[in-house]
Order: structure tokens, then sequence, then C-alpha cells
């Protein structure tokens, strides 16, 4: 671990809805917070990666340091679906690796006001309608609800019914407690967008949207941003006892993407690359998935987190249904799962959330995490994916220097 | 009779019953409903077509309540493994959208209808599957 990259300092914003705010005043809250979090300023700073989704093309990255400083380095603009956040960190971590930097920050934000379903997509209505053929499919006509859905809340629906098919012990209801645990989370952590707990019949007898996921078991569209200061270790030796005291170490940074499988190629496969990512992330790290104490997951839709809880080996393989009617995931459980509240409440601002999982943890592992603070943690794991597909895991731990 | 289109290319009518045709690899027999460029399991840039089974099983659905503007809703979309090979999603009718009424498992077969008609007349005609 000699050549380890750890965090230095993170912050994120409380996720939520911020009309009188534009995403560059998001993502300097944030960034600034997180240089002061590690007792340093942007002109210790070697490069910098900037993961916001929706502004990509506009030099997002160029733009926040013309409000946080210009000191000419490097500034990667990233984007990765919902993987995105962790992509940037991951690109500042990378380049610590290479020893083109001993310092960097990462920055993940997303202002999506009340944006409603994403994953419509597809043929917009013409003047004039006349039938053509256009496309790699053919298709004359928006196919959506027509050749089934592509929207967000179904798609995560139809994967966790899936793995109803191919494990059993697996239905509505046990869905339905993922959303349960994840709600009542929330209540612990001022930062979520949402702090309000739901008994699992509120739960179930919420709006459907998409069976078997109601409203409630679907995150909320939001604004938020949150950073995070990597650092060598070689650099982090000569800082200051108190820095070195509340450095988290990066023990694996993972990203994968989607292998083929057939099933793939109809609608993407959120297995496939969280296993091997996460079976990467286990082996790099030498962390068994036993010894976690605390794991924040995408669980865009609770759908989404159950199935994760094989992936990621916290259960048995074939037993997460199992696993959450034992209450394995929840803050007390064997493997607490998003004590954060999760996306489902804490909300999911897309390219903020694969780094304000990476602050959850880092806060954990500080012992600075308050009301909600896992007892004596030392390891944790983040994970997001984005479709299309990419999947990002970063195991952290508690380590002395 | 109103001249007809298939809403997508992978769907074949006008050529004795309607099915679903595939691109074949050669390499390595993967099955794309899309064009490629090159086969993404195998990299082999040769490709065939295949006619599909209109016959399989129901490996996952979501019946949708809140949809796109202009579709009717609620509606089940279903990921089926067609017999002999390829997946698909469509929507599943011929039974109600209710969780009672749809099962993981379920034997279906395709079946087409007309999903809409343009300012000339032709008709798109798409495909969905029901209960066999």
């Amino acid at each position: 671990m000699g050549d380890a990259v750890w965090v230095l300092g993170a912050n994120m914003t409380k996720f939520g809805r911020y009309p009188g705010m534009d995403s560059i005043d998001l993502a300097s809250q944030a960034a600034l917070a997180a240089l002061a979090d590690g007792g340093v300023t942007i002109h210790d700073m070697g490069v910098m990666a900037a993961g916001t989704l929706n502004e990509v093309a506009s030099g997002p990255g160029q733009r926040l340091q013309k409000q946080i400083g210009q000191t000419g380095i490097p500034v990667y603009n990233v984007a990765n679906a919902c993987a995105t956040g962790a992509t940037a960190l991951r690109t500042v971590y990378l380049t610590i690796k290479a020893g083109e930097a001993d310092m960097g920050l990462a920055v993940g934000w997303e202002k999506m006001g009340k944006m409603g379903l994403l994953g419509a997509g597809g043929k917009g209505d013409r003047d004039r309608k006349v039938y053509e053929p256009s496309g790699r499919y053919g298709s004359v006509m928006q196919v959506e609800g027509i050749l089934g859905t592509g929207l967000m809340p179904g798609v995560f629906a139809q994967a966790g019914m899936e793995y109803a098919y191919e494990h059993g012990g697996v239905g509505f209801e046990q869905f339905a407690k993922v959303a349960e645990k994840n709600h009542e989370h929330s209540t612990l952590n001022p930062l979520a967008q949402y702090q309000k707990a739901f008994t699992l019949d509120q739960v179930m007898g919420a709006e459907m949207m998409s069976y078997p996921n109601t409203v409630l078991m679907c995150c909320p569209t939001g604004d938020g941003a949150a950073a995070a200061v990597l650092v060598s270790e070689e650099k982090l030796k000569t800082l200051s006892d108190e820095q070195r005291r509340r450095a988290v170490r990066v023990s694996a940074s993972v990203l994968t993407s989607d292998p083929w499988t057939e099933r793939d190629q109809v609608q993407p496969d959120v297995n496939t690359l969280t296993r091997e990512a996460a079976d990467k992330a286990y082996e790099i790290s030498g962390v068994d998935p036993q010894d976690l104490d605390l794991v924040e997951l995408h669980d865009c839709f609770a759908t989404a987190e159950l199935v994760h809880y094989d992936n990621l080996r916290l259960c048995a393989p074939g037993e997460a249904g199992r696993f959450i009617d034992e209450r394995g995931p929840w803050r007390d459980g064997t493997i607490p799962v998003n004590v954060s509240g999760g996306l489902i409440s804490k909300g999911h601002p897309l390219g903020a959330t694969g780094i304000a999982n990476v602050y959850e943890v880092t806060t954990h592992l500080r012992g600075e995490a308050g009301d909600r603070q896992v007892p004596d943690a030392k390891v944790g794991l983040t994970h997001v994916i984005g479709l299309g597909s990419a999947c990002g895991i970063h195991v952290l731990e508690k380590a002395t220097i | 009779m109103a001249k007809q289109i298939p809403i997508v290319d992978y769907l074949v009518i006008g050529d004795g019953e309607p099915h679903l045709e595939a691109w074949e690899s050669v390499d390595s027999g993967a099955l794309y409903l899309d064009r490629r460029n090159a086969d993404a399991k195998s990299g082999g840039t040769e490709f065939r077509r295949r006619r599909l089974e209109s016959t399989g099983t129901v490996r996952s659905f979501t019946i949708v309540h809140r949809g796109v503007p202009g579709v009717p809703v609620p509606y089940v979309s279903a990921l089926v493994d067609l017999d002999g090979g390829g997946v698909v999603k469509s929507n599943l009718t011929g039974c109600d959208p209710t969780p009672e009424a749809v099962s993981l498992g379920m034997k279906v077969k395709m079946t087409t209808f007309v999903a809409g008609t343009d300012d000339d007349g032709t008709e798109a005609v798409a495909f969905a599957f029901e209960p066999a």
C-alpha cells in the first residue's frame, strides 16, 4: 500500500432543490468545503475532475475554476451516466497513481430540478407524420410503451423481477422492505433530500409507478454536489497529524463496463459488471465482503438495491430476499446498507452521487457521522452504476499512517 | 387494405406469418435486433439474417402505471426468452395488467397489431406477446 491514494477531504451539499442557485454555486460550495475539510486550498491541487452529466459539453470544470481558482492545472470533464461522480473520482485517483500529481480534487454535481421520468428518448412528433424507417432498428415511430418500456422505473423493475424469476424468495414485499429501510435510515441524515419514515404498508400502498416499484421505491430527481480531495501517501506523510488522522485510505478503485450477454442487448444488465467490479475490488483490497462495516450502493430503485446484495456478495448467492427479510442490511444488521438513506431518500443528483457516497463512508470511517454513525466502522464500500453501462466501486478503509 | 410498414425492421410482415428476424454473427451465433458494425461478443464482422421463433417464456416483466404522454396505462412490459434463442422486449397483451394475471415463466406467443397510421394512410404494424 506504499503508493496508496487517500481521501484527505470530503463534503457534500444537502441534496434537494435549489431554484435560487445555479449548478456552479452548488459545485463551488461542495468543492470549497472539501478543500477546507482537508486543510488545503485549490493552489495545492495538481489535477481536477468535474463530473456532471447534463452539462458536460459546457466546460463545467473550467466554469467551476472561474469561481474557486484558476491555477492552470489539467481539468477533466467527465460523463459516465450515473457512474459519473465515481469516474471523476477515479480520474483523480489514476492521475495520482501515475505520479502526475500528488493531490487532486474531484467534484460531482447535477441540477435536475423536477425532471420527471428519465429514459424515454426516441422520436418526437413531427409536423407532418410520414413513417420512414430510421436508426439502427429501422423504427418508424417512438416505441416507448409499444415495444415494452425503457423508462427507468420499469427497466429496474424488470431487473428486479428477473432476479425473482431466477432465484425465488423475492416479491413485491421484499422490494418494498428495501425502501422502508432506506426511508427510515434517512431520518438520521440531515443532508438527505427527504427525511421521512414510512411503514411497509405505506410503501406498498403508495402510487404504483412501474410494478413492483411504487413512488416511494423510486429515487427523486434533485440538485446537489459532492467533492473529495485525494492525496498520495507520500504527500500525506508530510501533512499534519490532524490531516493524517482523518485521512481515509482508498484500498480499491474499480471501473467496469458491461460484458456481452445475450439479454444485455435488449435491456442493460446491471448484474454482470457489478459482479466483476466487486470481485476485482475485493481482490485488490484484500477485503472480504463479510468484513464490510457499511455499504453505500446504487439504490436508484428498490428493485435495484435488492439485486446488488447478491452482486456485491453481501449475501449468499440467490439469498437476497432472505437477507432483507432477516434485516441484514438495516443499520443494526450484519452489513448496514445505505445508512445515508440511499438514492431513494437521500436523493440522486446524477453526477454528485458517486462522490456523495464516498463522503458518506469517509464520514463514518472518521467517526464523524453523528446520529447515524455506524459504530466502530473501519471499512466500507461505495457502488454506483450508470446504465449503458458503467459500474464504479471504491473500497475505503480507516488506517493509520 | 391500407399500406403497412413494420414499426421496426426486425419485425417481418408481408412474407407469410409475421415473425422476428435478427442479425446472427457468423462467428459466435450471437443475435442482434439492431444493425451492428461488428459482433460485440466475438468481434467478427460477418452477419446473416436469422428467423426467430414466435413463442417464448417471460423471464421478467413490469406493469407500467406512469408512462409517456399518449401511451395508455397500465400496460405490461416483458422480457421474453424466445424458444430457439434470442431475447426480445415487448408489451404483453391478452391478459389483465395485474400481478395476478401475469407470471414469471409464463409461456407466450407473438401477435401483431396496428400501432398508428401516418398522414399518407400507412399503418405501422407492431408486435406484442400474449399468453400461449
